[in-house]
């Protein structure tokens, strides 16, 4: 234990640019690094990434371990999982963190059980414990309905941030840090899955993790229809339309706009949540949200309890009368 | 094609959450009286994502649970949707384990049934969220893994998986055996009929103990944990909602436009 140093991250790349989530992991890192006294790392991965390293350092990096590989242009599990446990063999770091997405959720278990050590997923908060030095990792369990807080002294120490959890840095282009290029030392022939084809159920208009008023609907919209009516009110307001799991399970709506646990985690300013009831699962990723407002024909519906403002009734009346007024006063 | 699904026991996940309570003094959660427990609903999926398979291409599936206080009347719950066997990990060592244990209890058992093609799991358990005993198992196991699977089928030695990503899905292809985890997205799992449930009720589970599996009781439950939990909280909610009113629900609805404007929230 006493060999593990330093904190490190995964660093991905999207759209030849940093992810936002490893921006925020870079920011949480930071923060861990500073009160270990300890070096931050963050490990890119991917073809024809070099580039970016910069950009880590930018936000917060000291070291970035650059791992460049036609092989690794999209994320295979074998090919990031070999990747990864040979950075966190030559580095050995004491905490390993990566992304609560699609990466991070298929990579970490399974870096973790490789490295012989273990991994809380889906944190919202860590933090170095003052007295023991370990990692405290606050996680959401049971739907959302409760928090724990683990710590493990099986090194290295490893857990996934919940995106928007953290906190990135201010870009800082004058920051200075060490670029080390590591081998990949991939064989093609261990990568067992192929991606034969990969589909994108492209939503219309504005993406829901970019916009800053959603109108999301539950199972009470009751089909279709009533989502274009939603759809109708998301125009006026520049809105993105999100769902509970309801209308994606009933095929109402594409599954990609699901919002929750299991769905996208979302934070506008201003989250419309139309016949939700506020389950746990579904207000684990509309709860960031700086302002809810819900419209629900049950007084008692659990959603009125994080709402900050609320009308109790049949959507189907509220919503139009809603609309109109809107009309009038945006002129 | 032999095929093994994990099923886990949890406290049903759509019980009201003003029903959930923890008892502090012992960093636990107390199950809600009157709501019975349920299998984990991704497991049940993954049941369904089994038998389909099996209508397609025949086949047998285990389904496999660990715990204590199984009921019966839910853990066979996948015997009535038209599994053929089940085992079940049930003894005080396996308690309190976290998923390094589980995990490690589930390859144990894995390994005694011996023949598969497919290991299917949730992608996560409906009560601790965590979503890694199916990458552990497949670590533990040596198997390729893909995970979220929203559709499985097999041809020639191969499983073709629809993955969910954030914005649509990859088509991936995995040569068995393998692990697969199983999404909502593959659709509602089918209800056991009359007859599966008669069936259900006459089939013994077979029980397995430690000693069964040859393993060392350290590497399980409470013994074999790696991670300790420290606290167990439930959030506090500020719960301040303005409700606003109106004549009748439209003119509400009128309200609300106004006040958010006033507020310059829209
Ligand atoms: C492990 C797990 C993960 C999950 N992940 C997610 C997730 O990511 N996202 C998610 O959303 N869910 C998720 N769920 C499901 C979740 O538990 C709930 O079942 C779901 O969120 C309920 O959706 P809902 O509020 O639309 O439906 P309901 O709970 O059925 O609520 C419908 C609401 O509409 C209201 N209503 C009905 N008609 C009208 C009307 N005419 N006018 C006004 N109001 C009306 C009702 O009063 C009610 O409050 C998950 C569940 C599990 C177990
Ligand atoms: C009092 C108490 C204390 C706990 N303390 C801790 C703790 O300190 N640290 C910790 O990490 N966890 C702790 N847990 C959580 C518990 O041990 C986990 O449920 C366990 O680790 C299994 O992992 P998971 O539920 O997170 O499964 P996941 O990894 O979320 O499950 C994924 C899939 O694996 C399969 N699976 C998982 N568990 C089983 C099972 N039992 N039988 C069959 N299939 C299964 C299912 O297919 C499931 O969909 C505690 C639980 C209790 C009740």
């Amino acid at each position: 234990m006493a060999d593990n140093k330093g904190v490190m991250i995964l660093a991905e790349a999207v759209n030849g640019k940093l992810a936002a989530i490893s921006t925020e992991l870079l920011g949480a890192g930071r923060k861990l690094a500073d009160d270990l006294g300890e070096e931050l790392s963050a490990v890119l991965v991917g073809s024809g990434v070099g580039d970016l390293a910069q950009e880590a350092i930018a936000f917060g990096a000291d070291k970035v371990y650059v791992v460049d590989d036609a092989l690794l242009k999209n994320y295979r599990t074998d090919s990031y999982l070999a990747v990864m446990e040979k950075v966190a063999n030559e580095v050995v770091p004491k905490v390993v963190l990566m992304g609560q997405n699609s990466v991070g959720r298929d990579l970490a278990p399974r870096l973790a059980f490789r490295l012989d050590t273990t991994a809380t997923m889906d944190c919202v908060e860590l933090a170095v414990d003052p007295d023991s030095k370990l990692l405290l990792r606050t996680k959401p369990v049971y739907g959302g309905n409760a928090r724990a807080i683990f710590t493990s002294e099986s090194m290295p120490q490893m857990a996934t941030l919940r995106v928007k959890a953290g906190e990135p840095l201010a870009r800082d282009d004058s920051r200075k840090g060490e670029v080390v290029n590591i081998d990949a030392g991939l064989d093609a022939s261990a990568i067992r899955t192929e991606v034969l084809d990969t589909v994108i159920e492209e939503v219309e208009g504005i993406k829901l993790e970019d916009a800053s008023v959603i109108v999301a609907g539950g199972r009470g919209i009751g089909g279709p229809e009533g989502f274009q009516e939603l759809e109708e009110l998301a125009k006026m307001l520049k809105a993105a339309v999100g769902a509970s799991r309801p209308p994606c399970d009933n095929g109402w709506v594409p599954d990609t706009i699901q919002v929750g646990l299991t769905g996208k985690i979302v934070s506008p300013d201003v989250y419309i949540a139309v016949a939700i009831s506020g389950s746990s699962q579904h207000l684990a990723g509309c709860s960031g949200s700086k302002n809810i407002i819900a419209i629900n024909r049950d007084a008692d519906a659990n959603i009125f309890k994080e709402a900050a403002y609320g009308v109790v009734g049949d959507w189907k009346k509220v919503v139009p009368a809603f609309k109109e007024k809107l009309k009038e006063l945006m002129g | 094609m032999n095929m093994i699904v994990c099923v886990k026991q949890v406290i049903d996940p759509e019980a009201p959450p003003a029903s959930f309570k923890i008892d502090a003094s012992s960093n636990s959660v107390v199950p809600p009286a009157g709501v019975p427990p349920v299998i984990s609903p991704f497991d049940e999926q993954a049941v369904e994502a089994a038998l389909r398979i099996k209508d397609a291409v025949g086949g047998k599936i285990t389904a496999v649970s660990l715990g204590t206080g199984l009921l019966r009347d839910v853990v066979k719950k996948p015997l009535s949707m038209g599994a053929d066997e089940l085992v079940l990990l049930e003894d005080p060592a396996f308690d309190g384990g976290d998923s390094w244990s589980t995990a490690a209890a589930l390859a144990a058992a894995i390994k005694k049934i011996g023949e598969y093609d497919i290991v299917f799991c949730g992608r996560q358990a409906a009560d601790w969220d965590a979503g890694q005993v199916g990458s552990g198992l497949a670590e533990l196991l040596g198997l390729p893994s893909v995970t979220l699977a929203k559709k499985v089928e097999v041809m020639d030695g191969k499983a073709k998986v629809e993955r969910v990503i954030p914005d649509g899905y990859e088509v991936v292809e995995v040569s068995l055996p393998a692990l697969i985890t199983v999404s909502n997205e593959l659709g509602e799992a089918r209800y056991a009929t009359i007859k599966g449930i008669m069936a259900a009720k006459r089939k013994e589970p077979i029980v397995w103990t430690p000693a069964d599996l040859g393993v060392d009781a350290s590497t399980l439950g409470t013994a074999g944990r790696r991670i300790k939990m420290l606290k167990l909280f439930q959030p506090v909610r500020e719960g301040t909602c303005e409700i606003i009113e109106g004549e009748d629900e439209a003119d509400a609805g009128a309200n609300l436009a106004k006040r958010l404007s006033e507020a310059k929230l829209l």
